[in-house]
């Protein structure tokens, strides 16, 4: 089990890598062994392959690909990415409703503002308590009730625990979407918008959508398969979102690197509705201690 | 003439009156501009209905849960009567094999409707899924379609028989096709035997496909965690309301026809007696289905779904909630309640109220609970928050529902309406030895 030891290490020091910025830098690149034939060097750098390997590259080898946020086929999407287990924590102290996870996320996606995947809700508990703000997006439930009714399998449960939907098989029943306790998804009434049509269709990218079909947050498949954060964790100017690993226990909101498991023992991290039964993968700590009042519209979000 | 041919006379399909073309004609109508929306709708999407992310599911779902509900009405009568021995249904079960076919085929058409992709039909079997409730539905629909065809095909074949020899002169060509529909009927022991079993089979296994069809249905809803749908009721509920829903249909269409047909004879003030009697135990028990499912829950509601409830009795949905509790359940049973109101006329008013109270009831199940997720709306366009059928909408659903009428006219127009076998054997008129039954 040598080789899962290299896997956790390396990703520990993705995750560290993140932190620091530098990762950034070595995504945007790929690694051609067969098409290249370029003169061999020396040098070589580490890389960490898509499917979690870290390898040794000459740097010769290495190019830049354009296409790199294009995401897997739809058959390659079903498989998931190996010894993962992606989960996302939800800080509601530092939430001040800026949308700025909305706009990052409906700019990726090419949605329009009345369907976005993200959405910031006014939430209060009881009336006594103070409300506050709560991003919702899909939970990539591990016990997915939109799962079990699909009934040609469109909508799929894969490996490292995300939920995606291939919109060149959904028949537009919407039995998904009433199924959702969580209201996560969307549908595609009319005409998708216009713009970033004619890529090749990957449900990992959920682009480009299509009329008739649902469509939901992804966790943004393809930008992990880069190493790269979500977009709503990196739009994100209070550091909410969490991002990482289960198996690694780790997340990071790409300013700091936390243990899962310490931030939700000392943070006392809930899922909402647990009573369901749809363990969802992303959890919320309580707004206590908040760094910002609840304002209903403030100057940063009322732009937005 | 002796009394026997007077009765086919009387029983066998005529052309159409002047009535009977207009009617015809308009219901051609409201079908041809339901194609053209829902030619429209294929076109640019269901953005043309108001459904919308909340409102997910609209009147399409609503009016296929009614076509179901209206298909039991055959295995509420034929196969539960028949069980039963209750001889009374001989005029009635015709026609309400004719609604059940033409409703389940209905059912079918509609839920087509709903799909945002109708041009993947085929993936429903392509990559069918078993454990989805909409798999269950796509292996019972079919089912009851055929066994619904059957039931009322097989009781046909010697009142084929019969009209091919009566149109022998008359009309050759009708003669010809009954003939050759009527599978060489000769009405020899052998043949009869065949038919009696067949029927015997077919109309045992329609009651437990047809409970099977309405549970199913209501399964669509109660295995989500809705507010209002989260219920093991469901089922049992949905197979009451069922029986309501068809019986009502039953009464109605089987007063236009006797009305149309003057069948006064046939079907009496006694048939619609025993029918009102039979609507009316079906309604007490649809109302113990509708306390165990709108009163109980006052002693231990969650927050949700009291928010729900409240919708219903006192908000948005009072006017549609009510009436199809008041319109649609409680006027009809104090009416029944009353020998008067067991008559042919009142029944007929009973039966429209009964209706049209079963297609609300079913709107008011489907979609206010659809805008109360546990989530609040938020985010999305005023408009969403709310929902009424569009214009589309209401034109395609109007056009299914006159499409169901025109095949029940169609089948009225060249089939004999009450079984001229059955009752000429009821009335001594032929000395056979088996009885052909239905
Ligand atoms: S949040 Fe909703 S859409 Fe997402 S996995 Fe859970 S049930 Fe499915
Ligand atoms: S809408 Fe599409 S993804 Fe959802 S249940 Fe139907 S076929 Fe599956």
């Amino acid at each position: 089990m040598g080789n899962k030891k290299t896997q956790a290490a390396s990703r520990r020091e993705f995750l560290r890598n993140i932190s620091n910025g530098s990762v950034l830098a070595v995504s945007g690149l790929a690694y051609y062994s067969l098409s290249s034939c370029k003169q061999p060097s020396e040098e070589k750098t580490t890389l960490l392959t898509t499917d979690g390997k870290l390898v040794k590259v000459a740097n010769s080898e290495i190019e830049e690909m354009e296409h790199l946020h294009q995401g897997a086929s739809p058959e390659e999407a079903r498989k998931g990415i190996p010894g993962k287990k992606f989960v996302m924590v939800v800080d509601l102290a530092k939430c001040k409703n800026a949308k700025k996870c909305i706009e990052a996320c409906d700019k990726h996606h090419n949605l329009t503002p009345d369907r976005p995947y993200i959405k910031v809700l006014e939430m209060q508990d009881n009336e006594k308590s103070a409300p506050y703000w709560m991003p919702k997006k899909c939970f990539q439930c591990d016990n997915p009730p939109c799962v079990k009714v699909c009934p040609v399998g469109a909508t799929y449960k894969r490996t490292d625990g995300i939920v995606l939907v291939d919109n060149e098989r959904c028949i537009g029943c919407r039995f998904c979407m009433a199924a959702c306790p969580y209201s996560a998804r969307v549908f595609n009434w009319g005409a998708p918008p216009e713009g970033q049509l004619d890529l090749p269709y990957s449900p990992e990218t959920s682009l480009p959508s299509k009329i008739g079909t649902v469509a939901k947050c992804d966790f943004c498949p393809e930008m992990l398969r880069q190493n790269k954060l979500p977009h709503c964790v990196t739009s994100c100017p209070n550091g909410v979102i969490y991002f990482g690993d289960e198996i690694d226990d780790t997340v990071t909101n790409g300013e700091e690197t936390v243990r899962l498991s310490t931030l939700l023992k000392e943070k006392a991290g809930y899922r909402y509705m647990e009573e369901l039964g749809t363990k969802p993968r992303v959890y919320y700590l309580p707004p206590v201690d908040r760094l910002f009042p609840f304002e209903e519209t403030t100057q940063e979000n009322s732009e937005s | 003439m002796t009394k026997y041919e007077s009765l086919i006379n009387d029983l066998a399909p005529r052309k159409f009156g002047k009535r009977g073309t207009i009617w015809t004609f308009i219901l051609v109508v409201i079908i041809i501009i339901g194609l053209i929306a829902y030619i429209d709708q294929i076109r640019q999407g269901q953005v043309v209905t108001n459904m919308r992310d909340y409102a997910l599911w609209g009147i399409y779902i609503s009016n296929f849960v009614f076509f179901v509900a209206t298909s039991f009405v055959g295995s509420a009568t034929v196969a539960v009567l028949r069980l039963t021995n209750n001889s009374w249904r001989t005029p009635v079960v015709r026609i309400a094999e004719i609604i059940s076919l033409a409703s389940i085929v209905m059912a079918g058409f509609t839920i087509m409707i709903d799909m945002g992709r109708p041009d993947r039909l085929l993936n429903l079997f392509i990559y069918a899924r078993l454990q989805s409730p909409i798999t269950w539905d796509v292996i019972i629909i079919p089912t009851s379609i055929i066994l619904s065809f059957l039931l009322l095909y097989f009781p046909l074949l010697p009142d084929l028989a019969i009209l091919k020899k009566h149109h022998l002169k008359t009309k050759p060509t009708f003669s010809k096709w009954y003939g050759k529909l009527s599978l060489n009927w000769t009405g020899s022991k052998a043949q009869k035997a065949i038919q009696s079993k067949s029927i015997k089979i077919i109309a045992i296994m329609v009651i437990p496909v047809g409970i099977l069809l309405q549970t199913i249905d209501a399964w669509l809803f109660s295995t989500t965690y809705r507010i209002g749908w989260d219920s093991t009721n469901m089922g049992a509920y949905f197979t009451s309301g069922a029986f309501v829903a068809g019986l009502g249909a039953l009464i109605t269409v089987v007063y236009i026809i006797r009305k149309v047909r003057g069948l006064e004879h046939y079907i009496t003030d006694y048939h619609f007696d025993k029918l009102a009697q039979y609507l009316l135990v079906t309604c007490l028990a649809y109302v113990y289905f509708n306390i165990n499912e709108y009163l109980i829950p006052i002693f231990n509601a969650p927050a949700e779904e009291e928010i729900h409830l409240n919708a219903l009795v006192y908000g948005d949905y009072a006017g549609i909630f009510w009436f199809s509790q008041i319109v649609g359940l409680i006027l009809p049973i104090l009416i029944l309640l009353f020998k008067k109101g067991r008559k042919p006329l009142p029944m007929f008013i009973v039966g429209i109220m009964v209706v049209l109270g079963s297609w609300w009831k079913r709107y008011i199940i489907v979609t206010p609970t659809l805008l109360h997720p546990f989530l609040p709306i938020e985010g999305v366009p005023e408009s969403w928050h709310h929902y009424f059928p569009s214009m589309h909408e209401w034109l395609i659903t109007g056009a299914t529902l006159a499409m169901a009428l025109l095949i029940i006219t169609l089948f009225v127009r060249f089939l004999p309406v009450i079984p001229i076998q059955r009752t000429a054997e009821e009335k001594g008129l032929l000395n056979t030895d088996k009885k052909a039954e239905t």
